[in-house]
């Protein structure tokens, strides 16, 4: 069953005088529990698409069908019901709420959902203790090493149960060993069932994905199964 | 409806968050709400004590006397007019209380400013009360020692005197005013009576605690000459719901004193209370709504500060409003979330600035008669709420407003 659908999407800025096409055509399904790496340099518009998939952004043209439902021209709050229940993002520099600790940054989507207290508390724990964290639940991001942080990010983004976790250059900001670390979560993640959508420039990165969408100014240039996928070693990388 | 409570008590966790970790900040932006409430309160307060000190001390004055007299209280007319009325002499009185069938007091009165001397203490300045023994009748007048002087004190013209609370404490600081001689002008004159308290500091010289009462034969005696001045008579209804009839009477008895043709002009005024209330209205009115504008503009730049400091609020974190936005917070939990910041401030400050109004007043207490009513402390409570939301609304706004793509980009 297709989870993402797209038909011929444009998005048309308007910089100044100038009209910049991020994307000009561009159709792909994604099924569920899939694990695909969008690629392309910079310009290519790898990050409207991104913006576009996970409901921050509308396009100009087309259509956007999201588990069947027609999302192109939705409201502003439908948007944000959608990405707070079926979208779980993770940012390359994290975003995080720097003054609030592990588990409020963790619970927040559940609070935007309407959930109580010891529901969410509960939840958002489970979470943190899934992604190997369960000593750092009241720690700030500042006292937390980047791989951390990245890992409350990632349980954020689970914690809902989403639909699709999009990760935008998500070991951009850490070291290789840490990327790596994180790479085999998303590994973990993608194993339990969950389909991943992952942007990267990195080739190394995007061949952990079972799926490459290559763009170039605004198309799709290549779409291709991954024949020889890099699988880490789980038992040895599980350690963190 | 249950869940725009979640969304207010979810809401109103992230403020205080927020709010505890600019304490700084919070708290000077706090002062600006609190001075202003503060000092709205205390004026309103300060209103409210000096009206009712006047009020009291106007109902001293009897709403059921009518004072009879060649001036006009408040008029329109021309000052001239009413000094080239007719002087109203003793003659008028007798002919008058002879002829009014309704009133059941009537009494000259004259007065003159001397000043009162016991020994080595004065005082300067008092006004001094010529009157009948009747005149007592057209007052609520209560005694510490004594009485008011007699009928036959008064219709022989004795040297005795009534006085006031203040002169007696003034004169008299141990209280042993009565039977002494005291001397009003040069004349010696006994003291027959002192008053309790009547009535209110704001009435000043008019407050029967300052003043001096003797028989009015004395007055003209000691102080004025018989052909010169004017007499005032009062005139006591029987009871306050009678007061239009008795002036009614009085003007047509008075009329037929002044031997007036139907196609004159009364060359007198019947003055009572009431004007004096009314036009008294009209002033504090006015210094009522003065003042709470004046203070009121110090809760308006209150307000401004509130306003441009949840701007600069806003805009430090574009980045977690596009954080926030990303996982699922609606236009509308932005702007709760923005709102209960800048209400959680003003009601804080608000608070704060009702505390030190109470304190404040209660201080004032010492030079007049205050209290909060529980009615301003609740309109204060209310108005700073309403300044928040009011002052937080367009920062709140432009927050909820903000692209979900630009503000997480936003460094």
């Amino acid at each position: 069953m297709n989870i993402i659908n797209i038909e011929h999407i444009a998005k048309i800025y308007q910089v100044g005088a100038e009209e910049v096409q991020a994307l000009r055509d561009v159709s792909l399904r994604i099924d569920k529990n899939e694990y695909v790496a969008i690629m392309g340099p910079s310009g290519s518009g790898k990050s409207t698409l991104m913006n576009m998939l996970g409901c921050l952004d509308t396009p100009t043209k087309g259509k956007y069908e999201f588990n069947s439902v027609n999302v192109s021209d939705m409201t502003d709050n439908d948007l944000a019901r959608i990405r707070n229940k079926e979208i779980g993002f993770v940012f390359q520099t994290f975003n995080l709420l720097a003054r609030s600790d592990a588990l409020h940054n963790v619970e927040l989507p559940l609070i935007y959902a309407g959930m109580s207290y010891t529901e969410r508390r509960e939840k958002a724990e489970k979470a943190l203790v899934d992604v190997g964290l369960a000593d750092r639940i009241h720690h700030r991001p500042n006292e937390l090493s980047g791989g951390q942080r990245q890992r409350v990010a990632i349980a954020r983004a689970l914690v809902t149960n989403p639909s699709i976790i999009l990760a935008d250059e998500p070991t951009g900001n850490l070291d290789s060993k840490t990327g790596e670390e994180i790479m085999l979560l998303f590994n973990d993640i993608h194993e339990k069932g969950n389909t991943i959508i992952l942007v990267t420039h990195e080739e190394y990165i995007a061949e952990h994905a079972a799926r490459i969408i290559r763009l170039k100014d605004g198309l799709v240039e290549k779409d291709e199964t991954v024949t020889k996928r890099f699988i880490p070693n789980s038992k040895e990388a599980k350690v963190s | 409806m249950r869940y725009i409570l979640f969304e207010l008590k979810e809401g109103l966790l992230i403020a205080f968050r927020a709010l505890r970790a600019n304490k700084v900040r919070t708290s000077l932006t706090m002062l600006g709400i609190f001075i202003g409430i503060t000092v709205v309160v205390l004026m309103s307060t300060a209103i409210k004590g000096i009206d009712n000190s006047f009020q009291n001390g106007i109902s001293a004055l009897g709403s059921d006397v009518l004072y009879i007299d060649k001036w006009a209280w408040f008029s329109n007319e021309d000052w001239w007019k009413l000094r080239n009325r007719r002087s109203i002499d003793m003659a008028d009185y007798e002919k008058f209380k002879e002829l009014a069938r309704l009133p059941i007091a009537v009494a000259p009165v004259i007065n003159s400013v001397q000043t009162v001397k016991f020994g080595e203490r004065r005082v300067e300045s008092v006004f001094l009360n010529g009157s009948s023994s009747d005149y007592v009748k057209t007052t609520n007048f209560t005694f510490n020692q004594g009485r008011f002087y007699n009928e036959i004190e008064s219709k022989s013209a004795r040297q005795v005197a009534v006085i006031g609370s203040e002169v007696a404490n003034k004169l008299f600081p141990r209280g042993d005013a009565l039977d002494k001689n005291i001397k009003v002008g040069g004349s010696n004159f006994k003291i027959v009576g002192v008053l309790a308290e009547q009535g209110s500091f704001i009435l000043g010289p008019f407050n029967p605690d300052n003043q001096v009462f003797i028989p009015i034969g004395s007055i003209f005696k000691n102080f004025i000459a018989q052909h010169r001045g004017t007499v005032t008579i009062n005139v006591r209804a029987p009871n306050p719901s009678m007061v239009e009839e008795t002036k009614a009477e009085a003007e047509g008895v008075m009329r037929k004193v002044r031997g007036l043709k139907y196609d004159e002009e009364n060359d007198f005024s019947i003055n009572q209370q009431e004007a004096l209330m009314e036009n008294y209205n009209s002033v504090v009115g006015v210094i009522q709504i003065a003042g709470l504008f004046i203070t009121g503009l110090s809760l308006f730049v209150g307000a401004i500060g509130i306003m441009n400091i949840m701007f600069v609020s806003v805009r430090e974190r574009t980045k977690e409003i596009g954080i926030r936005k990303a996982i699922g917070a609606k236009k509308r939990t932005i702007l709760t979330q923005f709102l209960l910041e800048s209400s959680a401030i003003c009601l804080l400050g608000g608070i704060a600035g009702l505390i030190a109004a109470i304190l404040g007043s209660m201080a004032l207490n010492q030079y007049f008669p205050t209290s909060i009513q529980p009615s301003a402390a609740v309109i204060a409570i209310g108005v700073s709420a309403l300044t928040g939301i009011l002052s937080g609304f367009a920062p709140a706004y432009t927050a909820a407003k903000l692209d979900p793509v630009d503000s997480l980009r936003y460094e």
